[in-house]
C-alpha cells in the first residue's frame, strides 16, 4: 500500500483499524518529502523530529483507545500561522529566525487532536501575492508542471497536497489565496465565511478579509477538516458567535437527495470578461452540464458591481497590511539593523531591508491611500464599494442557492511570466476576490485539466455560514467528475 | 495619476521605508499605473452608501473585565533583536 496516497479519511479508517500506524505513514510522507522536496520547494521548515515525536504520541493514544478524528494525521501549515516553537518566517526576511512563544488556535485545535505536523510550507510574503513568486525564501513549482507556478499565496500548502507529502493542509484566504493555489494544482480549497475560523495567531495580512481554511484532496477530508478548526473564540472578536454544524452532514445530504432543489447562479458579469482562457470557458461550461445532469438548476444571476472589485480590494487590503505590517518595526522581534543610532532611522533601514517589493509597494499604497486628504477618495470610496459588493451578494443570494464561477482566468502560468507588472497579476484575482470582500463562503474544486497537463477549478460561493452547502454541491459535483483519483506524476 | 518622487518621499517617510533613487523611479511608475486603474472606483455611484468595514456582524464585541497571569518577560522578550533584562534597548529617542 503506497501510504501517502492515503486521504485524511482513508488513513483515519485505517488507524483505526490499527492495519497502519500513525508513525509509518508520517515516515512514508517524510521519505516523500526527502525525494521530491528539493525540487517542488513546497516547505519552508520541515519538522521531522517533532513530527515522529507527536506520530509515537498517536500511536499511543491510539493504542489505549483515545483515537480522536485527526490523531496520528499527518498536516502541513501555511507559515503564517505561528506555531509554538517551530520557526514562523511569513516568507519573509524580517522574520527569518521569528519563532513564535504561542500556538494559533487553529494549532491548538489540532494538538488537542494529536494531529501530526509536518512542517510549514512556502507562501508569498505576507499572504501577498497570487504565484509564491514573492517568497523571500524560495519559489514553490507546481508539482503538475515544474516550470509553472502552484498558484498563490498559499502556494507550498496546495503543492504539498498535490504531490503528497502530507495527507492534508492548511491555507490562508485573504482575495484567493487558498482556492486559486487549490485550482492550480488540482485538489480542493475552501475559504469559509469570515469569522468562521479564529484568526488568533494567523499574522495578519488585511484583517477584514483573511480567512484560515482547509485545502485537501477531497471534498470529504474538507468536511473534516472544517469540523476541526471552525467555531467561535474568544481571543478573536471577529470571531462569530455561530453553531458549528457538522460539515459531514453536507456530504450525507448528497448521499440522501442528489443535488434536487438546489439553485445556482452564473453571473452574467463573469462571462463578458477579457483575458480568460477559451479551455477554462469551456471547462466551466461542461461543469455546468455536470450539475444540471445532478438536478441543479442553473440561472443567471448579475453582480453588477463585478468591474470595480478588483480597485475596491487592491485600496482596502494594502490599507490594511499599511496598519498590521507597521509592527515589524525590528523593536521586540524579527531582523533589525543595528547600525543606526537614530530611531527612525533604524525603522526604515530595518523594513526596506526586511521586507520584499511587492511587500513595500502595497506598504506603499495603503499608506498613500489612507494619507490625509486622500482617505475619503480612497478608502472611503472603495469602502461605500466594498458595500454595494456586499448588497449586490445579498440581492443575488434571494434567487440562487450557490454561484457559479471559474476560479481563475487561466491555468497556471510559467514561473516568471508575471512579474513584470502587477497589475497583470492583481487583474487575475477577479473571480475570488469578491468572495472576500462580501465575507461569503467559496470552495474551488477540480473540474480538468488542460491540454498542456494543467489542472483547472471550478468555484462556488454560497450565502454567509452556508458551508454545508459547498460541501454537498462540491461532494456531488466531485463524485460525479471522478476526478478525485488524478494525480500528478512526479519526475 | 502620476505620483511624483516627492510624494514617494513623503510616502515612504510615513511608512517609514527608504526608497532609494532608483526604486523611486520603479515605484512612481508602477504606483501610478495602479493608481490609474485604482481611479475607476470613481464612476461609481456611491451617493448615500454607508461604508462596509468588513464583513463581521458584530458590535462591541466584550468580555469579563478579569485579569489573567500574562505570560512573563521571558517569554515576552524571547525574540527581542536587543534587550537589557526586562527591556528592549533602542536606539535614542529623546535628544
Amino acid at each position: 500500500m503506497e501510504l501517502h496516497k492515503l486521504t485524511i479519511s482513508q488513513a483515519e479508517k485505517l488507524l483505526s483499524e490499527k492495519k497502519i500506524s500513525s508513525t509509518e505513514l508520517t515516515r512514508a510522507f517524510l521519505d516523500r518529502i526527502d525525494l521530491y522536496d528539493e525540487k517542488i520547494g513546497a516547505f519552508i521548515t520541515v519538522a521531522p523530529d517533532l513530527a515522529l515525536e507527536q506520530a509515537k504520541a498517536a500511536d499511543q493514544a491510539i493504542a489505549s483507545g483515545n483515537q480522536k478524528t485527526f490523531t496520528g494525521i499527518p498536516l502541513a501549515l501555511k507559515d503564517l500561522l505561528c506555531t509554538k516553537g517551530v520557526k514562523t518566517t511569513c516568507a519573509s526576511k524580517i522574520l527569518e529566525n521569528f519563532v513564535p512563544q504561542y500556538n494559533a488556535t487553529v494549532v491548538e485545535k489540532l494538538n488537542n487532536q494529536g494531529a501530526v505536523l509536518m512542517g510549514k510550507t512556502n507562501l508569498d510574503e505576507f499572504a501577498m501575492g497570487s504565484s509564491t513568486e514573492n517568497s523571500s525564501v524560495k519559489i514553490t513549482r507546481n508539482p503538475w508542471d515544474t516550470d509553472h507556478v502552484p498558484g498563490g499565496s498559499s502556494g507550498g500548502s496546495a503543492a504539498a497536497m498535490a504531490a503528497q507529502f502530507c495527507a492534508g493542509a492548511l491555507g490562508t484566504d485573504t482575495g484567493g489565496s487558498i482556492r486559486q493555489p487549490a485550482s492550480h494544482c488540482g485538489v480542493v480549497g475552501l475559504k469559509p465565511t469570515y469569522g468562521r475560523v479564529s484568526r488568533f495567531g494567523l499574522v495578519s495580512y488585511a484583517s477584514s478579509l483573511d480567512q484560515i481554511g482547509p485545502i485537501t484532496r477531497d471534498v470529504t477530508d474538507t468536511a473534516m477538516m472544517m469540523n476541526l478548526i471552525c467555531g467561535h473564540d474568544p481571543k478573536d472578536s471577529t470571531s462569530a458567535p455561530k453553531e458549528v454544524p457538522d460539515f459531514t452532514q453536507g456530504l450525507a445530504s448528497f448521499e440522501k437527495n442528489g443535488l434536487q432543489g438546489m439553485t445556482a447562479g452564473v453571473p452574467k458579469e463573469f462571462s463578458s470578461l477579457d483575458g480568460v482562457d477559451p479551455e477554462v470557458t469551456a471547462m466551466f461550461d461542461r461543469a455546468k452540464e455536470v450539475l444540471q445532469d445532478l438536478g441543479v438548476e442553473i440561472k443567471e444571476i448579475s453582480l453588477p458591481h463585478t468591474d470595480y472589485v478588483v480597485a475596491a480590494y487592491y485600496i482596502i487590503a494594502p490599507c490594511e497590511a499599511s496598519s498590521n505590517l507597521a509592527r515589524f518595526d525590528g523593536v521586540r522581534y524579527g531582523f533589525r539593523d543595528k547600525g543606526p543610532d537614530d530611531l527612525i532611522e533604524m525603522y526604515k533601514k530595518t523594513k526596506s531591508q526586511g521586507f520584499g517589493p511587492e511587500v513595500q509597494r502595497r506598504i506603499i499604497i495603503g499608506t498613500y491611500a489612507l494619507s490625509a486628504g486622500y482617505y475619503d477618495a480612497y478608502y472611503g470610496r472603495a469602502s461605500q464599494v466594498r458595500a454595494l459588493i456586499m448588497d449586490d451578494f445579498s440581492k443575488a443570494f434571494d434567487a440562487c442557492d450557490i454561484i457559479l464561477s471559474p476560479v481563475a482566468p487561466t491555468p497556471a502560468f510559467n514561473i516568471g511570466e508575471n512579474t513584470e507588472d502587477p497589475l497583470t497579476m492583481y487583474l487575475s484575482d477577479i473571480f475570488t476576490l469578491s468572495a472576500n470582500m462580501a465575507g461569503v463562503p467559496g470552495i474551488s474544486v477540480p473540474a480538468g485539466i488542460s491540454s498542456k497537463g494543467l489542472p483547472m477549478g471550478i468555484q462556488m460561493m454560497a450565502r454567509h455560514f452556508d458551508e454545508l452547502s459547498l460541501i454537498r454541491a462540491g461532494f456531488g459535483f466531485e463524485q460525479s467528475l471522478g476526478l478525485d483519483a488524478a494525480l500528478p506524476e512526479l519526475f | 495619476m502620476k505620483i511624483s518622487k516627492d510624494e514617494i518621499e513623503k510616502i515612504a517617510h510615513l511608512a517609514r521605508l527608504y526608497i532609494d533613487d532608483s526604486q523611486k523611479e520603479t515605484l512612481s511608475g508602477q504606483l501610478s499605473h495602479i493608481l490609474d486603474y485604482i481611479d475607476t472606483l470613481q464612476s461609481v455611484d456611491v451617493q448615500g452608501v454607508t461604508p462596509a468595514s468588513g464583513a463581521a456582524f458584530m458590535n462591541n464585541v466584550f468580555r469579563e473585565d478579569k485579569a489573567v497571569p500574562s505570560p512573563g518577560p521571558e517569554v515576552t522578550l524571547a525574540n527581542a533583536p536587543e534587550r537589557d533584562n526586562d527591556f528592549y534597548t533602542v536606539p535614542r529617542v529623546v535628544k
